[in-house]
This record gives C-alpha cells, structure tokens and sequence, in this order.
C-alpha cells in the first residue's frame, strides 16, 4: 500500500501579504482556500477534507471549518510545527486513496509581524503539563539558541564555517531579487551575512529567517479530478515523516529527523537524490537547511558546508537550486512556519511557473522538506516527493 | 564579553515528576532518574524510564560534566548549552560565572544552583 501516484496538487496559493495589521488570522486562511480553489478550478462545494495544524487556533480544525463553512468528510489536524502542511499532503494523499475524500483543503495563515511576536529570541512561558517543560523553559530555549546550539555542534566536529553557513543565504538571495513579494530582495555577499550583528553565537542576524505575516494553501485531489482539470499535473511520489529529540539523553545535535522522512519519502516514491531537479528545503536559519541537505541524501554527513558553498544552491549556477521563491531567509515565513510555502514553490517549478529568471529547465521531480519545531531539542520531519506527469 | 552571572533566570515550571527534584535542589543536591530494570539514567527525569519503559528511582549525581554544545545570546547575554554529565545523559541549561568567549566544547563544568522566584536550578560553571 503506497501513495505513490494515488493524488495530485492541483491548487497552490500563497497569499501575496507580508503584513496584515488590517486583516484576522482565519480571514487569511480562508482567502487563501479561495485562492487555491480558483488556482484549480474547483468550487469551495467540492472540498470534502480539511487538513490543518496549530496555527488554527481553537479546538483542532472545527473553529475554522465554521469559519469557512466547509462540508467535510474528513478532518486533520496534526500539528508537528512548521513543516506540518508538508506532511499534511501525505496524510491527504493517504485519505484519497483509502477513499476518504476527493478533494482536501490545506491551510496556513499567521500575523506574527503584525502582533510583534519576538520568534527567534522571546521567552516562552513554562507550561508544567508538557513534560519537558520543568526542566527547560527557565533556561530560555529562545528558538536561535537552540539552532545556535546546532551549528556550534557541526562546526566542532565537521569544520563547518559561518562563510559556508552564509552561501545559504546568499543563494536565498539571489532568488529573491526577482519576487516582488519578498521582505528582503537585495542580493547580499558572504562578507555581509557574516559581518551582520551575532543574535546567538554563532549565528548572525542573516543566518536568520523573516518574521511575516501571510500564508498559503493547497489542493490535493483524487487522479480523476486531477486529470478534468486544466493545470498541469503535479503527482505526489512518495512522503515521509518522523520526529527527533533528545532521546532520553542521549542528546545528538549532528543530525536531524531528516534521516529518516527524507528515505521513507525517497523509497516509497522510487527517486533518487540525483532525479531531484528542485528542493524547497526549510530555511529557519541557515544551519537548518545544511543540516537537512545532509540527512536526505544529497552530499554526506559533514559535507554539507562545502556542497553549499560557491553558489551551489542558486539557480541556474549550481547542482541543486534550492528555495527559488527566496525561502523564510528572504521572501516569507508566514506564521512562523515555513512548511506550506515550501510545497507552493516546488509546485510552481514542477508547472513551468516560476519566475523565468529562477525556473528550473525540465524540472520534472522536486523534493520538499521542513522541520517544525526546534532542531536542536525536538522537532517533527517531513519530506514530500513531486513529479510532473 | 562580561562575565555572565546578572541575568534574573526566569521561574521554573513544576509538576509531580519534579517536584522531588526541586527540593533536593533546595538542599545543594543534583539528582537525576536511573531505571531499576535496564540500569540506564536519563535526562530530564521520568518516572517512566524512556529506553524500557521500567520504573525509575532518584540518585544523587555527581554534578561534573562536559559542555556538548553552547550559544550565547549576545542582547541578553546568557549562554544556552547541552552538558553531559559525568553519569551518561546530556541535559539542556545554562553556563553561569563564565566569561562565554573562554567556553569550549568538551570544557569541564560542575554544576550551580541557580535562584529564581520558584526555584532553585541546575546551572553548570566552569570546573
């Protein structure tokens, strides 16, 4: 029993704002459900599932399926952070093909620019019902140090440099120049990421992801809706997901969930690391999609400072253009999370609809995959394999 | 860099599982949990060891340990760090009484118990 090929994305959406002090949270998820249904051709009477995570606030997805006044027949709110809506479109596809529903909703919709939610670097408030948290929250796991923790890690036993963690970003940059919706569109250097401010050792203010507002969402459908429509098809090949943590104390920053949804996705899906033309992969920080690339495959373990390096990951230049919308380091990460925009831009390559000066040629299988979470305590990993039919 | 010990820590959060914890703290001991079925300790306490699922007990550690990994927050100047202790597990906490730029990965630190307006709570220091 596998997914591979059983559904399809046939709307994607991303909401063009980057900050909406004018708008609520559940009026962006569902301009956004209206956005990815005329992407499709679809009527909002169609849906039939729903699939959301915990940016949805209220009871799972039932405050926002009222909201929208959706039909459902099937409901999801499996919530592993920001890369959530990456493993929802295996869990969709998983649904369609057990004959659950025939066409399902994804949504993400966040303001925390608009609210001035201190993401990286705020205290969170201790909650004793969560088992960790008497024994962590006071000592402030502030999301960069966490990652901070991850990098320092990798530096010690790999060599990897803050000039090779910065050639993410300036990949990501070189992306967004050409989105005119991105926060942040001039191209920076290697010099200027590395001389940004330190905001925890030893990353720098440019190691770091956007705070937007905005969101997105898709439209996973049954073979046979897919093939009445009049988009190109984007199949879904295979999906995996997992989690990591802190193992009980044997605590070991060297790795990622990644590991383990990057190989359940390239299995079930049969691709290899060298079909993939395109990678939407997580960019929180630059550490965060180092340390991904490493774990599914795509050079080995320790590596992956000097296969980012020297424009590996820009379009058009090196071996695998990844994030051509400019990623979370530069376009958006609405919500605090990244995963929904991910799938948006690998469907974008896999139709010819990027933007002509990052498309991909004969991008016909792309991979995206997120971390939700924190990498360096505990987080979920999800990894989705696209291919153009 | 200044030496780091003006932070005002946040409270702890506590709950049954660590209330045992705390009021040991208040007392300058360390304890940490080890399985009496598999033998193994662990990190953060459970009453439920997270290796066999056998029923743990208290032991008083000894409190030396080596720094995993850190990062120093530079605006709030406080260094985030995984120690692992002398007895096996690694733990989350924070490096105290140190001057971050001195701090190395595999550096020797011991544990300090830090006051906060619940608690006291195992920091480490430089050994």
């Amino acid at each position: 029993m596998s997914i591979k090929g059983q559904a399809y994305i046939a709307g994607a959406f991303e909401h063009p704002t980057r900050k909406a002090p004018d708008k609520s949270v559940f009026q962006l998820h569902a301009e956004c459900a209206a956005g990815a249904l005329a992407d499709a051709g679809l009527t909002k009477d169609d849906v039939d599932g729903y699939f959301c995570a915990g940016d949805a606030a209220g009871m799972g997805p039932i405050n926002i399926a009222d909201y929208m006044n959706l039909r459902l027949r099937y409901l999801d709110s499996t919530d592993v952070g920001g890369t959530s809506y990456i493993g929802a479109v295996g869990h969709a596809a998983a649904a369609i093909h057990a004959g659950k529903c025939n066409v399902a909703l994804i949504t993400l919709s966040g303001r925390p620019r608009s609210e001035g939610v201190q993401t990286g670097t705020g205290q969170r408030p201790g909650n004793p019902q969560v088992g960790d948290s008497p024994w962590e929250t006071h000592f402030s796991p502030a999301t960069t140090n966490v990652y901070g923790m991850v990098a320092a890690r990798h530096m010690h036993e790999y060599g990897t440099t803050s000039e090779q963690l910065a050639w993410i970003k300036v990949a990501a940059s070189h992306h967004a120049q050409w989105n005119e919706h991105a926060m942040l569109r001039n191209v920076v250097t290697v010099e200027e990421v590395v001389n940004s401010p330190l905001v925890s050792t030893p990353l720098h203010r440019l190691d770091c992801c956007v705070i937007s507002d905005g969101g997105g969402a898709l439209l996973v459908v049954k073979p046979e809706i897919a093939r009445s429509l009049k988009r190109p098809l984007v199949k879904v090949m295979g999906h995996g997901e997992s989690w990591k943590g802190q193992m009980g104390g044997d605590v070991d920053l060297t790795y990622s969930g990644a590991r383990w949804s990057g190989a359940a996705a390239f299995a079930e899906s049969g691709v290899k690391q060298s079909d993939i033309k395109y990678a939407s992969i997580y960019d929180s920080f630059t550490i965060t999609v180092l340390m991904q690339l490493e774990d599914l495959g795509f050079c080995e373990k320790g590596m992956g400072g000097k296969f980012v390096s020297d424009g590996n990951l820009i379009s058009g230049v090196g071996k695998l253009p990844f994030n051509t919308d400019g990623g979370g380091l530069c376009n958006n990460h609405p919500a605090n999370r990244g995963g929904i925009t991910k799938v948006i831009e690998a469907v974008r390559q896999l139709r010819g609809e990027a933007h002509p000066k990052v498309q991909v040629a004969n991008c016909d299988v792309a991979l995206a995959h997120g971390t939700g979470g924190l990498l360096g305590s505990r987080h979920g990993s999800s990894t989705l394999i696209l291919e153009r039919e | 860099m200044a030496i780091m010990e003006d932070r005002k820590m946040p409270p702890n959060c506590t709950n049954p599982e660590s209330d045992a914890f705390y009021a040991a703290a208040e007392e300058g001991k360390f304890m940490i949990r080890r399985c009496t079925a598999c033998k193994k300790a662990h990190w953060y306490p459970r009453a439920v060891c997270p290796f066999c699922f056998g029923a743990t007990e208290w032991e008083q550690a000894s409190g030396e340990g080596t720094i995993y990994s850190f990062s120093t927050m530079l605006r709030s100047n406080f260094t985030m760090a995984y120690v692992t202790l002398k007895e096996g597990p690694t733990m989350m906490t924070n490096i105290v009484k140190a001057d971050p730029e001195q701090l190395k990965i595999g550096g020797k630190v011991k544990v300090v118990f830090v006051q906060t307006d619940a608690n006291k709570v195992p920091c480490f220091e430089p050994a």
